[in-house]
C-alpha cells in the first residue's frame, strides 16, 4: 500500500487499476472510483476485509454503476421459478454463473456472503465452473435482494434467457469415473490372483488353487466386461450399423477374444486365461477416454442467441405504468422501454426517443446506427443513449436474427467423424489382422488342431490396438492443454485434428480483424487553431453520442463553458463557446452539398464555426495488433473476409490481405453461412471460420472448425469449436501449425505401438503367445505409448514456443 | 494352506470396501470440483485472529459442501 502511495500513478486498493480519472482517498487508502470505495466500505463494515489480505487488489472495478432497478424482474414468481433449482417454504437453492470470479479472494468473499445478508444460509463456489450454489431463506430475503447484493459487490451473476429454458446445465458425467474405478479394482485383484502364473516357484500354489483363482477372476471380470467395457462394444456396433470401421471394432474383437478364450481356458482347465490382460486393457483404455473427455469447465461452447438475450424487459401498460415481463412472453403489439446499454430482444418499431443502436455484435456494422421514429429495429442491437419506447412487431423466436437458428445447420447433431487418423488406422488394422489370423489358421489346421485355435485367438487378442487407441487421446489431450495455457480453448480433442487439415481461413471483419473498442480518426480540412479546437471539444463533451465522445477523446485540451447547447437527433449538435458558434454533425445538417462530399460510405462528422464549414473527421477501423503477422503465417492457405459492414475499408483490407484474398461486404448472417457452405461443397475445402459475433454463429457452425474470438473468454461467445482470447490472436498461425505437428506426433506414436503389435503377432502365429507374454507386453506397450505421447507433445510445444 | 481361501476372501472384501468408498465419493460430488476445496481449506485460519467471536459462532460453516 505504501509503495502505491509513493508512486505518481496510484492504484486502486479495491480493484488494482491505476487511478486515472480521479483519485478518492478514504480510510488511508486510494480508490479509483466511488464504486470501489463503496464496496470497500461495505466489506469493512461487515468485517470482511480479509478479502484484501488473501490477494492484492482482488476487487472488480465499480466504474460501471449497476442500475439496480434492472433486477425488478426477479420478483416475478414465474421468472423465479424458472431460475431456482429447488424451493420449499423454508429454503431455496439456486446456482449462478459468475464469470467475474478470478482468485481465491473471490472464493472467500462469495462463501462468506451470509455475513452480508443474514437471509443467505450458505454459498459454495465451484471455481473451475465459475459457479456459485447458493441457499437462502425465502422468508428472510428474496432472489432479487441476493442478486442485487452480488451485483453491488461486483459479482453480478449472468442471468440470460437460456437460464429460463428449462434445460438446466448438465452436471459433468461421472460415468467414466465409475467405469474407471471398477476396472481399476478388478485389474488390481485379478493381477494379484494371476501372479502365481508369472513366476516359477509358485507352481505348487497354482496347481492347488488354480481353478479357485480362475473362477474368482471370472467373477471379478464380469462387471468390467458388461459395464466398464460397454462403451467400446456399443461404439463398434454403431460403426457396423453405419457400414464403417472405426478404431473400436478391432478393440472390441480383441476384448471379446480375450474374455471368451479366458473363460474357455479356465472352465476346461487348460490354463489360467488372460483376464489380467483383459481388465488391464480396459483400465488403460478408459484412462485414455477420461483424458479425452476433460475439457474447460467454465467455458461454454454451445450457446445460441438465448444466452445473449436478457430474461425480462420493461413493458409499458396502456396507462403508462411500467412492469417487468419475461422476454419469452412478449407479444406482438406490446410496448417496451429500452434504457441505455440495454438490448432489444425482439424486432420492434421505434415509437419515441432517439435510438442509437450498436449492432456491432449482431451484424458486424462498426458504427452505431441512428434510427428515427417509425423505423423497425432488429433484435440484438444495444441502445446507446436515452431510453426509448418501442412496439414489438415480431415475437422473439421469429425475429430477423433468431431466424438464423432455424437453419438446418443448427438442428443437425454432430456426426461421428469417419476420417480421423485412428479410424483409418483401425480399418487397416482389422484387415491385416484378419489376413494374418486366417493365414495362421490355414498353416496350423493340417498340423495341429489345438495349436491352430490357439494361434487364431492369439492373433485376435494381440491385434487389439489398445496402444494405438491411446495415441490419439493422449497427443490431442496434451495439445489441448498446451493451447489452453496459451489462451486458446478447444471444445474437445477432436478439434485439433480438424484444425490440422484446414486449407482455407475465413475471417469476419468487425471485432475480429478490427479492435471493437477502438476507432481511429483523422481530420481533413482547414487547420484548426487551438482556440477553435478547444471550442469544438467543449461542445462535443456535452453530447453522449458515441461519435462525439470518440472525437472528444481524440482532441486534447480543457473544455470551457458552453451556452445554448442543442442536440438534434440524427443530425448533429450546436453550441456557443466564448462567442464562437460551433456546429457539428452530418453533411446534410451543415448544408454541405452532396457533390462536395467525399467518401460517402465512411463515417464522417463535419464541423463548422460561425457558419463556416472547416472540415470533417473521418473514422476508420483499427486492426488488431498482429493481424499482419497472422496473415503472413497463413500464407499457404486461401484467405477470405466476410464483413457485415459496407466496403469503405476495401482498399486497406486489400493491402493487408494481398491480391488473392476474397473480400465480401454487406454480408447478412445467412449469407455468411451460405458462403462457407459453398466453399465446402464446390471447392471441397476445409474451412476455418474466425468470428466474434452472433452474426457469425451460422458460419462458425457450418465451418469445419469455428473459432470465436473474445476479449474476455467467459463472456458471451456464439456456439463454436474453440474460443480464442483476443490477446492471443497474433498466435493463430502458430496454433494451426502446431496442430499439424501433432498429427506427425500421432503417426510416430502409432509407429511405437505397432512395434509391440508386430512382436506380439510374430509370437502369436508361432503359437508362443501365452498369458505371461500378454501380461508383460500389454502394460509395457500402453505405458510406453502414453509416455511417448506426453513427452513428444511437451517437447514440440517448447520448440514451437507455446 | 487352506488359510489362503480365508485370506483372499478378506483381501477381496477389503478391496471391495475401498471400491464402495470410491464410488460413494464420486456420487456425492467430491470429484466434480478438484480445485476449490484446496483453496477453501486455507481460509479460516487467518480470519480466526480478526474475528474470533464471529467465527466460533459460525464455525459449523467450515465446510459447507459437506452438508449438501
Amino acid at each position: 500500500m505504501e509503495a502505491a502511495l509513493q508512486t505518481n500513478v496510484q492504484t486502486c486498493y479495491h480493484c488494482g487499476y491505476s487511478c486515472v480519472e480521479e483519485t478518492i482517498v478514504a480510510h488511508d487508502k486510494t480508490f479509483c472510483c466511488d464504486g470501489c470505495k463503496t464496496v470497500y466500505e461495505l466489506l469493512e463494515e461487515n468485517n470482511l476485509c480479509n478479502y484484501y489480505n488473501l490477494e492484492e487488489n482482488p476487487g472488480i472495478t465499480g466504474k460501471k454503476p449497476v442500475a439496480e432497478a434492472r433486477f425488478a424482474y426477479l420478483d416475478d414468481a414465474g421468472v423465479e421459478a424458472q431460475l431456482i433449482n429447488f424451493k420449499s417454504d423454508n429454503i431455496a437453492k439456486i446456482t449462478f454463473y459468475i464469470p467475474q470470479m478470478h482468485c481465491s479472494s473471490c472464493i472467500w468473499l462469495l462463501e462468506n456472503l451470509f455475513k452480508l445478508n443474514p437471509g443467505i444460509s450458505e454459498t459454495t463456489v465451484n471455481f473451475l465452473r465459475k459457479e456459485v450454489s447458493l441457499t437462502y431463506f425465502p422468508q428472510k430475503t428474496t432472489l432479487r435482494e441476493v442478486v442485487t447484493l452480488l451485483a453491488r459487490i461486483g459479482y453480478e451473476p449472468e442471468i440470460t434467457l437460456a437460464n429460463t429454458d428449462g434445460k438446466k446445465t448438465s452436471k459433468p458425467s461421472r460415468t467414466i469415473i465409475y467405469k474407471l474405478g471398477i476396472a481399476g479394482f478388478a485389474f488390481g485383484n485379478v493381477m494379484l490372483l494371476a501372479f502365481p502364473d508369472y513366476v516359477d516357484f509358485t507352481q505348487g500354489l497354482q496347481r492347488t488353487f488354480g481353478s479357485f483363482f480362475g473362477y474368482l477372476s471370472i467373477l471379478l471380470s464380469i462387471p468390467v466386461f458388461f459395464y466398464s467395457a460397454r462403451g467400446f462394444f456399443t461404439s463398434a456396433w454403431e460403426g457396423i450399423k453405419q457400414r464403417m470401421v472405426n478404431i473400436d471394432l478391432p478393440i472390441s474383437t480383441g476384448l471379446l477374444a480375450l474374455f471368451f478364450v479366458s473363460i474357455f481356458d479356465i472352465v476346461t482347465g487348460r490354463g489360467p486365461g488372460y483376464l489380467d490382460s483383459f481388465t488391464g486393457l480396459v483400465f488403460f483404455m478408459l484412462i485414455g477416454k477420461y483424458f479425452q473427455q476433460r475439457t474447460f469447465d467454465s467455458l461454454s461452447f454451445d450457446r445460441d442467441y438465448t444466452s445473449y438475450f436478457p430474461v425480462s424487459i420493461t413493458v409499458l401498460k396502456e396507462d403508462g405504468e411500467e412492469s417487468s415481463t419475461a422476454v419469452r412472453n412478449l407479444k406482438v403489439g406490446d410496448r417496451i422501454r429500452i434504457r441505455n446499454q440495454e438490448l432489444i430482444p425482439a424486432d420492434a418499431m421505434l415509437l419515441r426517443g432517439g435510438a442509437m443502436i450498436d449492432y456491432s455484435f449482431v451484424s458486424g456494422e462498426s458504427e452505431p446506427v441512428e434510427k428515427v421514429v417509425g423505423e423497425v429495429i432488429y433484435a440484438g442491437g444495444r441502445q446507446i443513449g436515452e431510453s426509448i419506447e418501442l412496439e414489438v412487431v415480431k415475437e422473439v423466436s421469429q425475429g430477423y436474427l433468431t431466424q438464423l437458428w432455424n437453419d438446418t445447420v443448427f438442428s443437425k447433431d454432430e456426426k461421428q467423424n469417419l476420417h480421423t487418423y485412428s479410424n483409418i488406422a483401425g480399418k487397416w488394422f482389422i484387415i491385416v489382422t484378419m489376413m494374418v489370423a486366417a493365414g495362421a489358421l490355414i498353416y496350423w489346421v493340417p498340423r495341429d488342431m489345438d495349436m491352430a485355435m490357439r494361434a487364431f485367438t492369439s492373433v485376435l487378442i494381440i491385434a487389439c490396438p489398445c496402444a494405438l487407441s491411446l495415441a490419439t487421446p493422449f497427443v490431442h489431450g496434451h495439445t489441448m492443454r498446451v493451447f489452453g495455457r496459451n489462451k486458446f480453448y478447444l471444445k474437445n480433442t477432436g478439434v485439433v485434428e480438424r484444425l490440422a487439415k484446414i486449407d482455407t481461413v475465413v475471417f469476419d471483419k468487425t471485432g475480429t480483424l478490427t479492435e471493437p473498442s477502438e476507432a481511429a480518426l483523422t481530420y481533413t480540412g482547414k487547420a484548426l487553431s487551438q482556440e477553435q479546437e478547444q471550442a469544438i471539444l467543449s461542445v462535443l463533451r456535452h453530447s453522449t453520442h458515441p461519435l462525439s465522445q470518440r472525437i472528444s477523446q481524440h482532441l486534447k485540451g480543457t473544455s470551457s463553458p458552453v451556452t445554448n447547447f442543442q442536440e438534434y437527433t440524427g443530425k448533429g449538435l450546436a453550441g456557443e463557446v466564448n462567442g464562437l458558434l460551433v456546429r457539428a454533425g452530418s453533411a446534410a445538417y451543415l448544408g454541405v452539398p452532396a457533390e462536395k462530399q467525399k467518401d460517402t460510405l465512411k463515417t464522417t462528422v463535419y464541423v463548422s464555426i460561425d457558419g463556416v464549414v472547416l472540415g470533417y473527421f473521418t473514422f476508420y477501423n483499427v486492426y488488431r495488433e498482429g493481424v499482419k503477422q497472422v496473415l503472413q503465417e497463413l500464407g499457404d492457405k486461401k484467405i477470405a473476409v466476410l464483413s457485415g459492414d459496407n466496403d469503405h475499408e476495401e482498399a486497406r483490407l486489400r493491402e493487408l490481405l494481398g491480391k488473392e484474398a476474397e473480400l465480401s461486404f454487406n454480408q447478412s448472417p445467412v449469407q455468411k453461412l451460405e458462403y462457407i457452405q459453398q466453399l465446402k461443397a464446390q471447392e471441397n475445402r476445409q474451412v476455418l471460420m474466425v468470428g466474434d459475433g452472433l452474426n457469425d454463429a451460422g458460419a462458425l457452425k457450418q465451418s469445419d472448425a469455428g473459432i470465436a474470438l473474445s476479449n474476455s473468454v467467459t463472456n458471451f461467445s456464439p456456439s463454436c469449436d474453440a474460443i480464442l482470447d483476443a490477446s492471443a490472436f497474433d498466435r493463430l498461425g502458430t496454433f494451426l501449425n502446431f496442430s499439424k505437428t501433432t498429427m506427425t506426433l500421432i503417426l510416430l506414436t502409432f509407429a511405437v505401438s505397432l512395434v509391440y503389435n508386430v512382436i506380439g503377432l510374430t509370437m502369436a502365429v508361432m503359437g508362443l503367445f501365452t498369458p505371461i507374454v500378454s501380461a508383460i507386453l500389454m502394460p509395457i506397450s500402453t505405458l510406453s505409448v502414453m509416455t511417448f505421447a506426453t513427452l513428444s507433445v511437451k517437447y514440440a510445444a517448447r520448440k514451437a514456443g507455446l | 494352506m487352506y488359510i489362503i481361501f480365508l485370506m483372499i476372501a478378506i483381501s477381496v472384501t477389503v478391496a471391495a470396501c475401498f471400491l464402495g468408498a470410491f464410488l460413494w465419493a464420486v456420487r456425492s460430488g467430491q470429484y466434480d470440483d478438484d480445485y476449490t476445496p484446496a483453496v477453501r481449506m486455507l481460509f479460516e485460519n487467518d480470519t480466526a485472529q480478526q474475528d474470533t467471536a464471529r467465527q466460533q459462532k459460525k464455525g459449523d460453516k467450515l465446510y459447507p459442501e459437506a452438508k449438501t
